[in-house]
């Protein structure tokens, strides 16, 4: 299992291609929040949102915030939600909007796994409830945009040293978790024969 | 330990209330600490040790800046047991721990998450209609209030799951049931946590209970030695999936495994899992019928 820094954006696909299911990720550069309501807006409502995310990182996330002044908010406890609610927003993300990285806790069912290795996508596993930590990696808060979805806005986060991440599914086909599934529903018949 | 003293009950209830949502979200208990020690000793995996030592550093951090734990924070959800001859009516409890649940999201700022269930927006401060949710128990010859707060996350509550097993399924049927739903569970409801199983009742009672179980001091058995042997039994069990922690793979899926269990129908055989992540919020208070409160007073 390798250790790799990866900045974003990335104008690389090559970046995204290295990295292998299990491995250790520490991210730089800027990263961009997303949750429930802002992907049905885009993709349900048919609304074009008002950031590029080509290229981009985007964190399952719904930040605890104070606001300083318009469209100005000071973070105070950011961490990450549990991704599989969103997972059928993974096609049109990258396809139509260039999205290269998916982060979130929990994992993305196998109906991920197939338009990640054709887009060249990867999901992250993050520590979920681990917001303490995360909150100290993320710089600031640069951007905010569908104020009115609060806290469920698209957010634009600067991060240093954000991570440890694990690469749970990458753009090789392969799926941490749809092997840790295979393995326990395995185990699981055993476990009953014995009880 | 602490204690503080007010005239106004309700004042106190509220106070109280309002100490218990911040306090829970920050400061997690020390049989959760110590479980989460105990897991890091046990995980073998790469990807797990990766896991545990994040929630190791989490944990410290927040202690060092004094913030939340997790950003998740929750529905609120109070268990309260009132004395018989507590001096302030549950109808003005329940109001006075709304007002405390209000005064913290707003003060502290915590995010707000109650939304109405149809129109999804937001309805405030982390209260709404029927929100905070309370669990009551009443005990006869008594003059106090125990209030523990338990801020629920939403990764975690969303993986509960019911059946109505029958009777014919036995025992072996809830160890099934319970092993089956955290394999399904997977990462989602942020493992290693603590399984809350209700067993028997009706089918809200069951999930009831499996709220209860969660609630526990991390580690404590039922008093029923047969429940107890069930707890110890499915603890081991659920520990060799290898669903591991965030679901990553690993050694240690759970932290602990909590039943409580009513009599029920004969044929009836009802199992509820309620699941906590690891960063299982805890907090209580007493209150004494002149309003003293004092903190961290485990029931």
């Amino acid at each position: 299992m390798a250790i790799h820094e990866v900045t974003f954006p990335i104008t690389d696909p090559a970046e995204i291609l290295k990295l292998k299911a299990g491995d250790e990720v520490t991210v730089q550069g800027h990263i961009i929040g997303i949750r429930d309501r802002t992907q049905i807006r885009i993709f349900d409502q048919g609304v074009e949102p008002p950031m590029d995310l080509s290229g981009s990182f985007l964190l399952h996330t719904a930040p605890n915030v104070r606001k300083l002044g318009p469209g100005r908010y000071e973070k105070l406890c950011i961490g990450t939600t549990t991704s599989a609610r969103m997972v059928r927003f993974t096609e049109g993300l990258g396809a139509q909007y260039g999205v290269r990285a998916i982060c979130g806790k929990g994992g993305f069912p196998d109906e991920a796994i197939e338009p990640m290795q054709r887009l060249g996508m990867v999901y992250f596993a993050i520590v979920g409830g681990a917001a303490a930590l995360e909150t100290t990696q993320i710089e600031e808060i640069e951007e905010v945009a569908w104020e009115e979805l609060m806290p469920e806005c698209l957010w634009k986060f600067r991060v240093k040293d954000f991570g440890p991440l694990t690469v749970g599914i990458d753009a090789h086909g392969n799926s941490l978790y749809h092997e840790v599934q295979a393995r326990a529903t395995k185990k699981l018949e055993e476990l009953y024969a014995r009880l | 330990m602490s204690t503080v003293t007010t005239t106004d009950l309700a004042g106190a209830v509220e106070d109280a209330a309002a100490y218990l949502y911040v306090w829970a979200l920050k400061d997690i208990p020390q049989d959760l600490r110590d479980a989460l020690a105990a897991a890091r000793e046990k995980e073998t995996s790469t990807t797990g040790r990766r896991v545990l030592d994040v929630i190791h550093r989490n944990v410290s951090i927040a202690d060092e800046e004094k913030n939340l734990v997790c950003q998740d924070t929750g529905i609120a959800v109070y268990t309260c047991r009132v004395g018989e001859h507590f001096p302030l009516h549950p109808a003005r409890i329940y109001a006075a721990l709304k007002a405390g649940t209000e005064r913290a999201t707003v003060e502290h700022p915590l995010r707000s998450n109650a939304v109405h269930t149809i129109t999804r927006e937001n309805t405030g401060p982390n209260t709404g209609y029927r929100l905070p949710i309370v669990h009551w128990d009443f005990v006869p010859d008594w003059d106090g209030l125990d209030v523990k707060c338990v801020p629920k996350g939403s990764g975690s509550e969303n993986m509960s799951f019911l059946k109505m097993c029958v009777p014919a399924d036995g025992v072996k049927g809830i160890k099934q049931f319970v092993l089956e739903s955290i394999v399904g569970a997977g990462g989602k409801p942020c493992p290693p946590g603590i399984v809350g199983v209700g067993i028997g009742g009706s089918a809200d009672y069951a999930m009831y209970l499996a709220k209860e179980a969660i609630a526990r001091p991390v580690g404590t058995r039922n008093p029923d030695p047969l429940v107890a042997q069930l707890e110890d039994e499915l603890f081991e069990l659920l520990n060799e999936t290898g669903i591991g922690p965030m679901g990553l793979g690993g050694d240690v899926t759970v932290l602990q495994c909590h039943i409580e269990h009513a009599d029920t129908h004969m044929t009836l055989n009802p199992v509820a899992v309620n699941y906590q992540c690891w960063a299982a919020r805890r907090a209580t208070a007493h209150v004494a019928a002149d309003g003293a409160i004092e903190y961290d007073r485990e029931f």
